[in-house]
């Protein structure tokens, strides 16, 4: 696969580089989000992977020449970016919910499995979309590894908010794939689906007041309550 | 007339908008089954109706029409018995009017989902329609706002939205495969244009795309190792819930399933989907058995039994052939049927000892006959004796797999044992004995109960020509 | 006569990196000075240092063997041939065969080894939990060294550093993320390796913290001054490397004349400066982190190292 070495016209375009950084910077930043042990500063990284995010896909937009993915770059920037972090930040205030966050593993093993997620997903997607174009295959390929390195974050972390934020940007990954394959229909409806989602969720945590009702958010303490004991 | 297609989304989406602004729980409840009701007439009618032809968006042929009538029958008589239960649960000061007519609402929008997703010809609108149910049952599921059911809500809601996100990676993947042959825009996406041209994809590409689309919707089908949402869920939400969940939601989730593995069977080149059907349900079913042993809720003890039996259909899917596929169908409708007529009992039974542990209940048969015998007669059919309908569907899987795979055979018949054996345990205790618990007379509504069960014991006996018809002619389509 | 040119400008290049050295440190050493409000000493201060060091008696410890006495000089040499192999103003010198970027790090590798065991040579606990902490860092940073080179090696086909040079001032290179990344993890390395804030601090005698000075708490007189002059080199190393990887403009190639490589020379000199800088600013605006988070900080370098790998196969492979 890595044998040739010559590139073809699209790949060593200003374009392609452009879209290929983006892209990369998106997995980058997961790979930053999994090493946070700090709410906020999770919160914060949730909200730079969300901006990466929109920007790549206002690229995606500008080379495609498709308008209709502005619409949800601009509700990756305005809702993702902006209004979720904030709203988290004020209910993490609210219910005072603790701010660090309690890993299942150490944080360097979780790295390490990161990178042999990443290095699968690269392997996996790049063997079965040989006939697609070189930048749909990227997309894919940095999409599943996003989307892999969200569900670590989810499983690897007790805390609920940091199980949401591993949600989003796992849903970010899923928003990169369907921007990356061209002309995809309805992509703007499901990135408002999940918009609606996250606000679901977030609004979840708010109202149901898991912070209250569970003392704690940690999902551990609340298998106790499973009753399967006999 | 208007087309009846349409009257099964619009029934229900206007019956749910109606309700959200209705105040009154004795009108909500009648206007819910009203609604359900004339669901289930636009459904049935479908069959009597001629067909349009396939649309962007909706479509209807053999094999939906099936999952649409059984799913509007159950949706109905749910209603009936839910009008009853949450008119016990008012009273009983667990839920207020506000959460009342939220349910009511709720409900309906479940159904709509459901529904959409059934009759949907577009990948993308199926995951949106699931996607829908999922959330609306999630909410349901906290509706009593206890430790418990907010607890079940978000384990629900996590691992659904997990399963709903693989599966929309596997659907974008879909499309991918689909692209070079069918070209750009949302023909790609369409089921019917998909299926045409699907011998030409890149069969490497649909492969992957399988494994998360399976993973996906497995999930929300409950298979294990993913079911970890389903045993909460159904024990802490409203009984009429679960009843919901396993008898129908689990099919729709099911039919996603089918329609790709239908897509997958079309290709030369892709791998066979049925060894990862199959594989996926023998382990759901030999494992979901071995746990019905330690359980001490009831609600529970029959979501293990849910799982056990969407591994059996899993296996018969996965099995193939005209004959697995016709065992498949059956005893999905079986299941549903049995399933939700057994929640009906245990939803009253709970209601009345005011527990749901199997330790507070006992000897159902002396203090409350209806209850006690409707229960027997339900488990009994669940656990697969004869000469009820669960037993035919699980005599012919067996005898097709004995005939095709004698070693997949063994496990599949060691699960069904050790699964009969649980479940005839748990009921000698609930049904027989000395009383334990509350002893005051049940405020039930006994007609959906024992409407399900005379159905079951009906079919285990006699099937109409016709429907046998119909459901070779189905299990045909699904290869 | 074209040989001994080349001759002549290969060893100009061994004179400049043993001359520029002591000179680097100290710019560092000012600016750090001026960023704190201090006056600070020159910038010629490392010369006198050394001429200090040099004049003065060697002190030794009874239990030192003969390891300790050669360990300086094989560490001096060592540095001293991998500095000189790091294209400075021109590329393509006579040697520049062997500048090969996985030899380069072989050789500080050496030097390395040569001077943890150095450490533990005398059997005092300060000079062990140095070698200790050492081998800790090393551990983590020269598998990130590699794992850097990896992409750039990819990007130019080759490991030469003559030749990566040459691809990255082409306009071929592009825009590329692994090159970033392997540009934030060198720079990463980089720190650790030459005992800078926040890994190390060089300025303290703080037994909680230190690790290079612990090392070399043993040593007096001329093995002092070959150890000091060697890490200076070492920095000047890192810094020509950065400007060659990653900055390769205004490098002269062999043969293109005495005005090329003047410019060659000026450019050097002005990205010296520049890194010089920067890494003053850096050190000033940052604090030492507790020993126990330098492993995270180097395995974040090997990530980052590991990602532009992982990146640089992706787009191969398109």
């Amino acid at each position: 696969m890595a044998g040739s070495y010559g590139r073809g016209p699209l790949v060593n375009s200003l374009v392609f580089d452009i879209a290929h950084l983006l892209a990369a910077s998106l997995v980058l930043i997961s790979f930053v989000q999994l090493y946070q042990d700090r709410l906020y500063a999770l919160l914060n990284t949730f909200a730079l992977h969300s901006l990466a995010l929109a920007c790549s896909v206002a690229w995606q937009a500008y080379i495609q020449d498709a308008p209709h993915l502005y619409v949800t770059a601009a509700i990756a920037l305005v809702f993702k970016a902006i209004v979720i972090p904030v709203v988290l930040h004020r209910i993490i205030q609210r219910l005072g919910i603790h701010r660090e966050i309690e890993t299942v593993v150490g944080i360097g093993l979780t790295m390490l499995a990161g990178i042999a997620l990443v290095a699968l997903s690269m392997v996996v997607m790049l063997r079965v979309t040989g006939d697609a174009d070189p930048l749909a295959r990227q997309d894919l390929a940095f999409a599943l590894a996003v989307l892999l390195l969200g569900l670590l974050l989810m499983v690897s972390r007790r805390n609920a908010v940091s199980q949401v934020v591993g949600f989003m940007s796992l849903e970010n990954g899923l928003v990169l794939a369907a921007t990356g394959a061209q002309g995809m229909p309805l992509v703007v409806e499901i990135s408002v689906a999940f918009s609606i989602l996250i606000a679901f969720i977030v609004i979840g945590i708010f109202l149901f007041r898991i912070r209250e009702r569970f003392d704690t958010v940690d999902v551990q303490v609340l298998d106790r309550y499973r009753g399967e004991r006999l | 007339m208007p087309d009846p297609v349409a009257l099964v989304l619009l029934i229900p989406i206007g019956a749910a908008a109606l309700l959200a602004v209705l105040p009154g729980y004795r009108l909500t409840s009648r206007l819910s089954v009203l609604a359900s009701l004339l669901t289930l007439v636009a459904a049935a009618s479908l069959f009597v109706v001629e067909r349009s032809e396939p649309g962007k968006y909706l479509f209807v042929d053999d094999l939906n029409i099936v999952f649409i009538v059984l799913n509007t029958f159950v949706a109905f008589t749910t209603s009936v018995f839910s009008a009853t239960y949450i008119g016990h649960e008012l009273e009983s000061g667990k839920l207020t009017l506000n959460y009342l007519r939220f349910y009511h609402a709720m409900y309906q929008m479940l159904i709509f989902a459901m529904n959409l997703a059934l009759v949907a010809n577009n990948i993308g609108l199926i995951w949106v329609a699931i996607e829908l149910a999922t959330l609306t049952t999630v909410l349901m599921v906290g509706i009593y706002r206890t430790h418990e059911a907010l607890e079940a809500a978000w384990k629900y809601f996590i691992l659904g939205s997990v399963g709903i996100a693989l599966a929309l990676f596997g659907t974008i993947l879909v499309y991918m495969a689909a692209r070079p042959v069918v070209g750009e825009g949302s023909d790609a996406m369409v089921w019917t244009v998909l299926i045409e041209h699907v011998a030409g994809f890149d069969p490497a590409l649909l492969n992957v795309a399988f494994v998360f689309l399976l993973l996906g919707y497995g999930t929300k089908v409950g298979l294990a190792p993913l079911h970890a949402w389903l045993p909460d869920a159904h024990a802490e939400g409203p009984t009429p819930i679960s009843a919901v969940l396993s008898g129908l939601l689990l099919n729709v989730a099911l039919y996603a399933l089918l329609r790709f593995k239908m897509l997958l069977a079309g290709n030369p080149g892709a791998i066979a989907p049925g060894p990862m059907l199959i594989t996926m349900g023998l382990t759901s079913l030999i494992f979901a058995s071995f746990m019905l042993y330690r359980r001490a809720d009831v609600k529970r003890l029959f979501a293990y039994s849910s799982i056990e039996h969407m591994g059996i259909i899993a296996f018969a899917f996965g099995m193939g052939g005209p004959l697995a596929n016709f065992a498949g169908l059956l005893h999905m409708v079986m299941h549903s049927l049995t399933k939700s007529a057994i929640f009906f009992a245990v939803g009253h039974i709970a209601q009345v000892k005011g527990s749901q542990k199997i330790a507070d209940i006992g000897g159902l048969t002396v203090t409350h006959p209806w209850l006690g015998w409707g229960l027997v007669l339900g488990v009994v059919a669940i656990a697969g004796l004869p000469p009820l309908g669960i037993f035919m569907s699980e005599f012919l899987l067996v005898s097709s797999t004995f005939a095709r795979e004698p070693l997949l055979a063994i496990p599949l018949v060691l699960g069904l044992m050790v699964a009969f054996g649980a479940l005839l345990l748990r009921l000698n205790g609930l049904a027989f004995g000395e009383p334990r618990g509350n002893t005051a007379p049940a405020n039930a509504s006994y007609v959906p109960m024992f409407a399900h069960l005379l159905l079951v014991c009906v079919a285990g006996v006699y099937l109409p020509a016709p429907l046998v018809a119909w459901f070779r002619h189905v299990a045909s389509l699904l290869g | 006569m074209a040989l001994i040119a080349d001759f002549l400008v290969q060893g100009l290049q061994m004179a400049l990196v043993l001359i520029a050295a002591p000179l680097l440190t100290g710019f560092v050493r000012k600016v750090r000075a001026r960023l704190q409000r201090r006056q600070g000493p020159s910038p010629l201060q490392p010369y006198r240092d050394l001429y200090r060091l040099l004049r003065k008696d060697v002190v030794l410890a009874e239990s030192a063997s003969w390891l300790f006495r050669a360990a300086p000089y094989l560490i001096f040499a060592f540095t001293w041939v991998a500095a000189s192999l790091v294209p400075t103003f021109a590329t393509g010198l006579m040697f520049s065969w062997t500048a090969d970027l996985i030899a380069i790090v072989a050789l500080l590798g050496s030097a390395r080894f040569f001077l943890a065991l150095a450490g533990l040579d005398v059997g005092t606990s300060f000079g062990g939990i140095g070698s200790s902490r050492e081998a800790m860092i090393a551990s983590l940073a020269e598998p990130a060294m590699l794992l850097i080179v990896f992409p750039l090696a990819l990007v130019a086909g080759s490991t030469q550093l003559s030749t990566v040079a040459a691809f990255m001032a082409s306009p071929q290179a592009g825009l590329s993320v692994s090159v970033g990344l392997a540009l934030v993890a060198f720079v990463m390395v980089a720190i650790a390796e030459n005992a800078r804030i926040p890994v190390d601090n060089p300025a303290t005698h703080l037994e909680l913290t230190m690790v290079h000075e612990a090392m070399v708490l043993e040593y007096s007189g001329r093995h002092l001054a070959m150890i000091e002059l060697a890490a200076s080199m070492k920095l000047l190393l890192y810094a020509s490397l950065l400007a060659c990887l990653f900055a390769p403009w205004g490098l002269a190639t062999a043969g293109m004349g005495t005005a090329a490589y003047a410019v060659g020379a000026a450019s050097y000199a002005g990205k010296l400066a520049v890194a010089g800088i920067l890494l003053a600013v850096f050190e000033t605006a940052i604090a030492k982190m507790r020993v126990f988070r330098v492993p995270e900080f180097l395995g974040a370098a090997l990530m980052l190292g590991l990602l532009a790998t992982l990146f640089m196969f992706l787009s191969r492979s398109l």
